[in-house]
């Protein structure tokens, strides 16, 4: 193991740069973006799940008082040209269109058909109700299986199954088809004492952010579109407005306003082409905010699956073969995460033998989006299942059975890649020695289950500045949204190479048009590859600061050394100066201090968690009480542990409430029978005890300080975690999500 | 949301005034928690709103053993829960008020907005209709009193007639050696709707060893809740057993007539009819014993 | 265009005067008449709390309030909070526990914590957990919001 590094700001716990802001109300999101002349803009969704949209007659709304605009895909380039440009790329843009305003037919109940601009939201909301629609109403397929079916009504009437480089003669629902394989299978199983064959099917999850989507844009005359919004990646919304619009890129700016949560939920654009689409056929800015409904029913949830998961092993313990196949609902258009799902779903494990198979499938819900650890909860409710019930049979303890069985640094993954220095076996001992897990569980109708999880990270790209002021503070200019803390973890990596402190950084988010471009806040990146751009900017800032003494002592640049925030002589000289002393004398010596970087750090570490769950099963109700719960996770390196712990903590919350009680209610015509926090039943602070948390640090060598992604691994584990103590506290296993009361009652064979 | 017109009376017979004047598409604003969303998400249709939270006698809140409880019907759960003497004589009723919503809507929602939403799952009925509660209305032509049990009359539809308004709920003082009691079963543990709720109330004798008399009363599991006559009067005179409660549960069962919708299936509610009816009566018992 | 009506109300404090519509909840006039967004919309209807604010001296929703009802009463919101030199001690708590991920449901987290202290100034996690069930956070798991309102009462 290398040894422990030192550090002065990275690992203490700072109060957070933007924290004042936000705890007096002053921190501006996106619907609090005001501008004069403003107008609301109100979005006409449709009522059926699958229609045909034969007309659209907006002329009663355009006439209603207080209306100044109204749009519908007619007014969308892209939609138009449709026809001429089907390649492979076209089709996406007609997608995305497509989902922006419904062209020719609507996929889902709440697909945005037509919007309209009025001088308050109320009147336009009025208009709305004005605009006259024919539809063609036609069957729904609601879920995977159904979809799969050969004569099941089709969504798109060109699509067609590819799979692995070939495309299918006639069209389906099947977008695609993905195969991972390692070793042979047949004799993987056929080396196995015990075999565990199992199905899973897990229910439409949403990612539950409390602030509901919005969108203010506003058109100059000289062609200059300004969008201010919340969004997990101002770029992103740059690029794919560039696209919808067919509009130069460089005519567009993007303001990222503060954002009220994401999870994966909003990186993909919904009302900003629309605000945009208003704004200039009004000529005035126009802010778009949808309703809690409009976000459940008309965003992406995470899909619905349907999972089947074979693994066998011998009778000492060791794996020798591990078969999946994942179903994925990917909603009304192509892209469901089944690709992360298969990426994930054996990582944990040193296994020889595997076969994962996985099929992308469009349904008549909304298309779905990113959900932290996209796809990778759903497969590891069945892996980590399986794999429970396989150490129940071996009799082995199942946190011995992960490490005898975990990966390692030079294990290749079915899909490819192989592991560099990771942490999975440190993040299972941990959760063996807690005293969560040596603490007695034996009382009745209480269980305990563990259940363990994988995130690949990403990387990509991102862009610091750094302007040295003189007083020896720096301002920190980056382009990633801060969702949960992350101007300070990026803030604190620039101070520590500095030597000053993480409040002597003043770290600010700004546009499109004003700094490097970066990526989105997501893939559990930002503290990785920002805190990458803010490490090298901090350097280069660090050498040029170097030459500044050099320049005042007349030495050689090599002769100046920095350690511990002062810049000193090492040529014989008795010189000596601080950061902050020297920050003002930049003047005399050159003038400002800018540093800067942009990179795209190829080494993002994968991310484990194990997870420990004491819980409590009302056999007369059907309803789970979580009692305890423990989550060990290799960080890498925590840069400020406190929103490290607050990751794994919201993590596991939301984990928990897919186990238990969240899943979109349909109803036969493909209504959202439960669009609202009332019934969609997140977790309140009622229903969970604290959630301990343990922090391992096994560095990433493909960082400086170490550090991998924190983010999304901790919703991994929770619902086979609950679905194992489940069956430790009663003796049934649960196969479906949500492991609702009615769900149990019906396996207890209560009702 | 629609346009509307708002008024807020300063008296009973104002109330009343436009309440008769507008007919149907005026609405008493009391709490406002349901009848705000119901009207934001067009599910009723309303042009005149009638704040009636500045009437004195809505805002009625007494108890003595003599006269009982006398509950205005704007007065927000809040002061119930906080009022001690409620606590000690209609815990059922309180155990109603403090689960409706959370805190905030606490603050403004009253037992009299919950009789008149009508809902199927309202909490704070059953514990009414245990508790013997009548409804005090006063109309155009005059006041008349109804007990509670007979207050909704199918979801969303009340007794009232054109012109009334709820203005007062009473509830007998409960005689010696009784109590209440009020569960519903939620997914979560806060801030949902009852899947299916259960009230009790019961008199026991004087060594606390028999069930002199209770009252058993359900929510959402039929188009209004329900007072569970059967089970109730079955009771009578019995000894606490748990044989005697499961035969009350299994009555109760008997008269539940659920649909299966987003917040639970017809068959989870009748199987919960009979854990809650158990749950409320041992719950009521229990308090009696611990008094 | 629908009538508006005038109402007076103290806010934070100070007098204030604006003009709403009926259908107005005091929440949109906070947010937009009178540009005050501490209050945020999440649902609506009264299902997450980040509209939550003082009124009268008790926690409401404000999305399930009218303006036209405020007339003659005192509304508190987290803007009114901290004074202008020193944050309120929730407020405090909230930083110092890191409390808070995206923060948008921070202020009402913070109105209803105060609207708690205000009447039990030493609450159980329990009872902290009970007031706070109409406050919905999704970042945070509550863990440490419980922890900074348990701080903020000892201090
Ligand atoms: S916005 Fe008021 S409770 Fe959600
Ligand atoms: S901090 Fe994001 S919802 Fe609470």
């Amino acid at each position: 193991m290398p040894e422990k590094k030192e550090y002065k700001v990275i690992g203490t716990r700072p109060i957070r740069h933007d924290g004042v802001d936000k705890v007096t109300g002053r921190a501006l999101y996106g619907a609090d973006f005001h501008t004069a002349g403003l107008l609301h803009g109100t979005v006409l969704r449709s009522p059926h799940a699958h229609a045909r949209i034969l007309s659209i007659d907006t002329s009663r709304a355009e006439a209603y008082p207080g209306v100044k605009a109204v749009v519908t895909a007619k007014d969308l380039p892209a939609a138009q040209d449709k026809i001429a440009d089907l390649g492979e790329g076209a089709v996406n843009l007609k997608y995305l269109c497509d989902n922006i305003l419904a062209s020719d037919k609507a996929l889902y109940k709440g697909h945005a058909i037509a919007a309209v601009a009025a001088t308050n939201a109320h009147i336009a909301e009025e208009a709305c109700a004005l605009i006259d629609v024919a539809y063609e109403v036609l069957p729904p397929v609601l879920e995977v299986r159904q979809a799969m079916k050969p004569d099941a009504p089709l969504i798109h009437e060109n699509l067609k199954t590819g799979s692995m480089g070939e495309t299918a003669d006639k069209p389906s629902n099947i977008a695609s088809h993905l195969q991972h394989k390692k070793g042979d299978i047949e004799k993987g199983f056929a080396e196995a004492d015990v075999i565990i064959e199992r199905e899973f099917v897990t229910g439409t999850v949403h990612q539950g952010y409390i602030e509901p989507h919005n969108a203010t844009a506003l058109y100059n005359p000289d062609g200059q579109l300004t969008v201010w919004c919340s969004t997990q990646g101002a770029f992103t919304v740059r690029e794919q407005l560039a696209e919808i619009l067919q509009y130069p890129i460089s005519k567009i700016k993007v303001v990222p306003m503060e954002i009220g949560g994401g999870f994966g939920g909003k990186i993909n654009v919904y009302v900003e082409p629309v605000a945009a689409l208003l704004a200039k056929k009004s000529g005035r800015p126009v802010k778009v905010l949808m309703n809690r409904a409009d976000v459940f029913e008309a965003t992406g949830p995470t899909p619905a699956s349907f999972i089947s998961v074979k693994m066998g092993a011998t009778k000492d313990g060791k794996l020798t073969a591990a078969q999946t196949r994942l179903d994925f609902e990917a909603g009304a258009y192509p892209g469901s995460p089944v690709g992360a799902g298969a990426m994930c779903i054996f990582a944990p494990y040193n296994i020889e033998n595997v076969l994962i198979d996985g099929y992308d499938v469009v349904v008549n819900k909304p298309k779905t989006a990113p959900y932290r650890a996209p796809g990778a909860t759903n497969a590891a409710f069945g892996s980590e299942t399986v794999i429970d019930e396989l150490a129940e049979k071996l009799n082995i303890d199942a946190l011995e059975f992960r490490i005898m069985n975990g990966a390692k640094e030079g294990v290749k993954r079915a899909d490819g890649p192989v592991f560099p220095r990771i942490g999975f076996i440190e993040s299972v001992e941990a959760a063996k020695q807690h005293p969560h897990y040596t603490s007695p569980n034996g009382k009745k109708h209480h269980g305990r289950g563990v259940a363990s999880g994988f995130w690949f990270n990403i990387g990509l790209a991102s862009s610091v500045t750094i302007n040295v002021n003189p007083d020896g503070t720096i301002n920190l200019v980056e382009g990633s949204t801060d969702i949960g803390g992350t101007r300070a973890s990026i803030a604190m990596q620039a101070a520590e190479v500095l030597g000053i402190p993480a409040e002597a950084v003043n770290p600010s988010v700004v546009d499109t048009n004003s700094v490097g471009y970066t990526a989105v806040t997501g893939g559990s990146r930002t503290t990785f590859a920002t805190g990458y751009a803010a490490y090298e900017a901090a350097q280069d800032v660090k050498q040029q600061m170097i030459a500044r003494a050099a320049k005042l002592w007349e030495v050689d640049e090599k002769d100046v050394q920095f350690a511990d925030g002062e810049f000193s002589c090492i040529n014989g000289k008795e010189e000596q100066i601080s950061f902050r002393d020297l920050s003002a004398r930049l003047g005399e010596t050159g003038g400002p201090v800018v540093g800067r970087a942009a990179v795209n750090p190829p080494g993002a570490g994968g991310a484990f968690a194990t997870h420990i769950v004491d819980l409590e099963v009302d056999e007369e109700t059907g309803k789970v009480e979580i009692l305890r719960y423990t989550a060990t996770q290799d960080a890498g390196k925590a840069i400020h542990p406190s929103y490290v712990e607050g990751q794994i903590q919201g993590g596991v919350v939301q984990g928990i409430g897919w186990a238990l009680n969240e899943e979109y209610i349909y109803n036969a015509e493909g209504t959202m029978t439960n669009a609202s926090f009332l019934d969609y039943r997140m977790p309140t602070c009622l229903d969970l005890p604290m959630i301990d948390t343990v922090i391992v640090e096994v560095p990433n060598p493909g960082h400086p300080y170490g550090v991998r992604g924190v983010g999304e691994v901790p919703i991994v584990p929770p619902p086979a975690a609950i679905a194992n103590a489940i069956y430790d506290a009663i003796g049934i296993r649960m196969t479906e999500l949500p492991m609702s009361p009615d769900r149990m009652l019906k396996a207890m064979g209560k009702i | 949301m629609q346009a509307f017109e708002y008024v807020a009376a300063q008296t009973v017979p104002e109330a009343v005034a436009v309440l008769d004047e507008k007919g149907q598409h005026a609405r008493i604003l009391a709490g406002g928690t349901d009848l705000i969303v119901q009207v934001r998400e067009a599910k009723l249709a309303v042009d005149w709103m009638v704040d009636i939270k500045a009437i004195p006698e809505v805002n009625i809140l007494t108890h003595d053993s003599q006269n009982g409880l006398r509950l205005g019907a704007a007065v927000p759960c809040y002061q119930i829960y906080d009022t001690e003497s409620i606590c000690e004589n209609f815990p059922g009723l309180v155990d109603a008020t403090k689960i409706i919503g959370g805190t905030a809507i606490q603050g403004r929602a009253c037992v009299g907005g919950n009789l008149c939403n009508a809902s199927p799952a309202a909490d704070s009925i059953p514990p009414l209709i245990v508790l013997n509660a009548t409804c005090v209305i006063v109309g155009p032509d005059g006041e008349r009193e109804l007990p509670a049990a007979e207050f909704c009359t199918a979801p969303g539809q009340t007794v009232l007639e054109r012109g009334e308004m709820l203005v007062e709920i009473k509830i007998p003082q409960p005689p010696s050696n009784s109590s209440s009691y009020y569960l519903r079963f939620i997914p979560r543990n806060e801030m949902d709707i009852a899947v299916v709720g259960a009230g009790a109330a019961v008199t026991l004798d004087a060594a606390k060893q028999k069930i002199v008399s209770a009252r058993i009363a359900l929510a959402a599991v039929a188009p209004t809740p329900l007072f569970a006559e059967e089970a109730s009067t079955l009771l009578a005179g019995r000894e606490i057993s748990e044989e005697a409660i499961n035969e009350a549960a299994a009555a109760a069962q008997a008269i539940a007539r659920p649909i299966s919708d987003m917040r639970g299936t017809a068959e989870q509610r009748t199987h919960l009819v009979g854990v809650l009816t158990r749950r409320a009566l041992k719950g009521a018992i229990q308090r009696v014993l611990d008094a | 265009m629908a009538r508006k009506t005038h109402v007076q109300t103290q806010l934070n404090g100070e007098p204030v005067e604006f003009l709403c519509e009926a259908r107005q909840s005091l929440l949109e006039v906070l947010r937009d008449e009178l540009h005050l967004t501490g209050a945020k919309e999440g649902c609506n209807n009264g299902n997450c709390g980040a509209c939550s604010l003082i009124l009268d001296g008790r926690l409401v929703n404000s999305c399930l309030v009218l303006g036209v009802e405020t007339e003659g009463k005192t509304v508190e919101t987290v803007e009114g909070l901290a004074a202008p030199d020193k944050l309120h001690p929730i407020q405090e708590a909230f930083l110092e526990n890191a409390a808070l991920q995206c923060g948008i449901c921070t202020p009402g987290f913070i109105m209803s914590a105060k609207a708690l202290l205000d009447t039990n100034p030493n609450p159980t996690e329990h009872e902290v957990r009970y007031w706070l069930a109409g406050n919905l956070c999704r970042c945070t798991g509550y863990d440490k919001i419980v922890r900074a309102v348990l701080d903020a009462a000892s201090a």
